[in-house]
């Protein structure tokens, strides 16, 4: 009542936002180049943070040129570090918004939201006596933290990167060999093609006793579940998919309004508003003309084309659209 | 509707180019639009909470009469910046591209005694899309007032002074009174509505919370100051009260400024949309501050052309859109606050008394309109 129609905890956020009951924000507070295009961001978590298991992610949401834009990263840091940081190591992936912009410009001090760290690509309680981690690329980053915060006696790790100087924590992953706590294996794509999997007998031969933790593209993930399934080892393989798939952007598409359970195909001129009433789904709307945002709904999934400019919105948390100006760009799902 | 159709010497094609231009304004904002202006309006709202933190602060010692001039006077300024800059532009949407939920049409409160929701619905919806058509957009003196030559007179305008000085002094509830519909809405039959009821709720629960913060709790946690305290409130209240009245007047009354019939807005193209916003709003001149102090209403025509802009970028905006003004040869209202002011309450005195009809009834571009 003292503050109406604000909470308290607005006005606390001005002076500390990362106190215990703020919403879960973090302080990046280090950037630290890994490789040519990857970046460890060190950051401070609010009070609230829960802590992590290794081999979890942790859902980001940072503004980029104003926009908030929420991603998943895995956490690559020990889940015991003394000075409560925890990091996120991330690789810039061509036209990657989030990822650029994290590993090129940003900067200590930047608040970021955050989720509770989630995931169960982790190893279990008991630790399994022989381990393989089979990793491409940023795959790596799970897998880091799992090397970080637990000792395998008997560790094995195929990765693959397109060069040398690509492989990130390759120092670390060195210094672990020398210490005689890891059996590495670099596939370098550029030299020597990509891993086939039909040479993990020669690599290591009793791949198929080991639990194995695999991370890295869509291909590799795919070979490796056919080759265990193939082998009957199925159980042993735990692998984690780093993007969902891609959102198929074209003119007009199937639009699934989940909340009343309506599925019709609207071509990609009509707005969605038109679409929905036409259905018998019940819109809330307005000026029918994009200016009162009176009829916004969340976009859950696929993409939309605002008919005035032609800009495609791609769905993600958070993402509300003008029903009455938008378009199908392909399959989406409407929350009405 | 003036005797002279201020634009009848565009052509269709003229009209529709004009459309075309405008798109192309926004379509350059939006494009640039990015982290400057989401860290403006992030620096804006974090201003006005300390601002108003810091005067209920002083408000505590208020029984010592330079606290209560510092207080109330930062209090005024803090409502003023949450009603206009603030509340007024993100419920529009200004901001929602942002994708910060705190900051959002969608998510936002305003210390004001109409619920956002009703106000986004009269003012977002009705008002912008309709703007200034007779019996359509009630903004126009507020169902309360007659604001144009071409209304009927009757005995009741002879008030309408009066109506309008108490209108002001009480906006905030005259708002949320008018977002109800409540002229409409009182009849017998319709006061039993539950979705007419629901809103009356609605509206009755935000007025409680917002008299028992301002008039109860703060006064009371000022202990010794409770008077001076409530007083000071309430001067707040008055002066924002006052202030937004008289922007928001000064954006459709002056004279200069068009009123549009009902039919002419049948099948009215997006071309021929624009130039009646052109034609039905009027602009305030001034410093930064003082635009800034209106919420950027002083720039109610570009608010118009496009309400979902964000608000500091209709100064730049302005530059491109007067130009068009010359271009096609329109008038650019606009003046300085007194002036607009006064043009606004000299229109309200003339009309509180009946007129001889105009000449020329209808102008060529709506008997254009209803012959197509």
């Amino acid at each position: 009542m003292v503050t109406t129609p604000l909470l308290p905890s607005d006005y606390l956020d001005l002076v500390s936002p990362l106190r215990a009951g703020a919403d879960l924000r973090g302080r990046i507070e280090a950037v630290h180049p890994e490789t040519g295009d990857a970046a460890t961001i060190v950051i401070r978590p609010g009070r609230g943070w829960r802590g992590h298991t290794a081999g979890q992610y942790v859902r980001i949401g940072v503004d980029v040129d104003g926009v908030r834009l929420w991603r998943a990263y895995s956490l690559t840091s020990p889940t015991d570090r003394r000075d409560g940081r925890v990091t996120i190591t991330v690789k810039a992936i061509p036209d990657g918004k989030v990822s650029n912009h994290l590993v090129r410009r940003a900067k200590p001090g930047t608040l970021i939201q955050l989720d509770q760290p989630t995931g169960d690509f982790v190893l279990p309680q008991a630790k399994p006596a022989k381990v393989l981690y089979l990793t491409a690329g940023s795959g790596i980053t799970p897998v880091m933290g799992m090397l970080r915060d637990s000792e395998i006696d008997d560790a094995v790790m195929i990765h693959s990167a397109p060069q040398p100087h690509d492989v990130i924590f390759r120092s670390e992953l060195h210094a672990l060999v020398a210490d005689e706590k890891l059996r590495l294996t670099e596939v370098h794509t550029d030299t020597d093609g990509m891993l086939d999997i039909a040479r993990l007998d020669e690599l290591v031969p009793d791949w198929a006793e080991r639990e194995t933790w695999a991370c890295g593209p869509a291909g590799l993930l795919d070979a490796a579940e056919e080759h265990w399934t193939e082998h009957g080892v199925r159980e042993r393989l735990h692998t984690e998919r780093f993007r969902a798939g891609i959102v198929v952007t074209g003119d007009g598409g199937e639009v699934t309004f989940s909340a009343s359970g309506k599925t019709v195909d609207a071509d990609g001129a009509t707005p969605l508003l038109d679409v929905g009433e036409e259905a018998g789904v019940l819109m809330p709307s307005g000026c029918r003309m994009g200016i009162c945002f009176g009829c916004v709904t969340p976009l859950k999934s696929g993409a939309v084309r605002d008919l005035r400019t032609g800009k495609i919105t791609e769905a993600e948390p958070g993402v509300l659209i003008q029903t009455c100006v938008s378009a199908a760009a392909g399959p989406c799902d409407i929350e009405r | 509707m003036t005797a002279i159709d201020p634009t009848a010497h565009l052509t269709a094609e003229q009209i529709e180019e004009l459309g075309r231009e405008l798109d192309a304004i926004r379509d350059e904002v939006i494009a640039d639009r990015g982290e400057k202006d989401a860290a403006y309006i992030r620096k804006v709202i974090s201003a006005q909470r300390k601002l108003e933190l810091v005067s209920r602060g002083v408000l505590l010692f208020s029984i010592f009469p330079p606290a209560w001039l510092i207080g109330t006077a930062g209090l005024s300024v803090a409502k003023i910046m949450d009603n206009m800059e603030i509340g007024h532009n993100i419920l529009h949407g200004q901001w929602d591209w942002m994708r910060d939920p705190k900051i959002h049409s969608t998510t936002w409160e305003w210390d004001h005694v109409s619920p956002s929701e009703q106000w986004k619905h009269s003012h977002n919806e009705l008002h912008h899309t309709y703007t200034n058509v007779i019996g359509k957009d009630n903004d126009l003196g507020y169902g309360i007032m007659r604001v144009d030559e071409d209304q009927r007179w009757h005995p009741f305008h002879l008030g309408q002074p009066l109506w309008n000085f108490l209108n002001a002094c009480f906006f905030e509830y005259g708002i949320a009174a008018y977002d109800l519909e409540l002229g409409r809405n009182l009849s017998k039959r319709r006061r039993k509505n539950p979705e007419f009821r629901a809103r009356a709720k609605a509206v009755g629960r935000k007025i409680r919370k917002q008299v028992l913060k301002d008039y109860v709790i703060h006064p009371l946690l000022s202990g010794p100051s409770f008077l001076p305290t409530l007083a000071a409130t309430f001067t707040a209240n008055l002066v924002r009260n006052i202030w937004t009245h008289s922007v928001i007047m000064c954006g459709h009354f002056p004279e200069g400024v068009q009123v549009f019939e009902r039919r002419s807005i049948k099948g009215e193209t997006r071309g021929q949309w624009y130039l009646r916003q052109m034609m039905g709003s009027a602009n305030i001149s001034g410093s930064k501050a003082m635009h800034f102090m209106t919420g950027n209403l002083s720039h109610q025509i570009e608010h118009h052309l496009f309400p979902d802009l964000p608000s500091n970028r209709y100064a730049e905006v302005a530059v491109k859109v007067r130009a068009l003004f010359d271009k096609y040869e329109l008038e650019y209202v606009t003046g300085p606050l007194p002036k607009q002011v006064f043009s606004a309450w000299h229109k309200v005195f003339r009309l509180s008394l009946p007129n001889k009809k105009p000449k020329v009834k209808t102008p060529d571009r709506e008997r254009e309109l209803v012959a197509a």
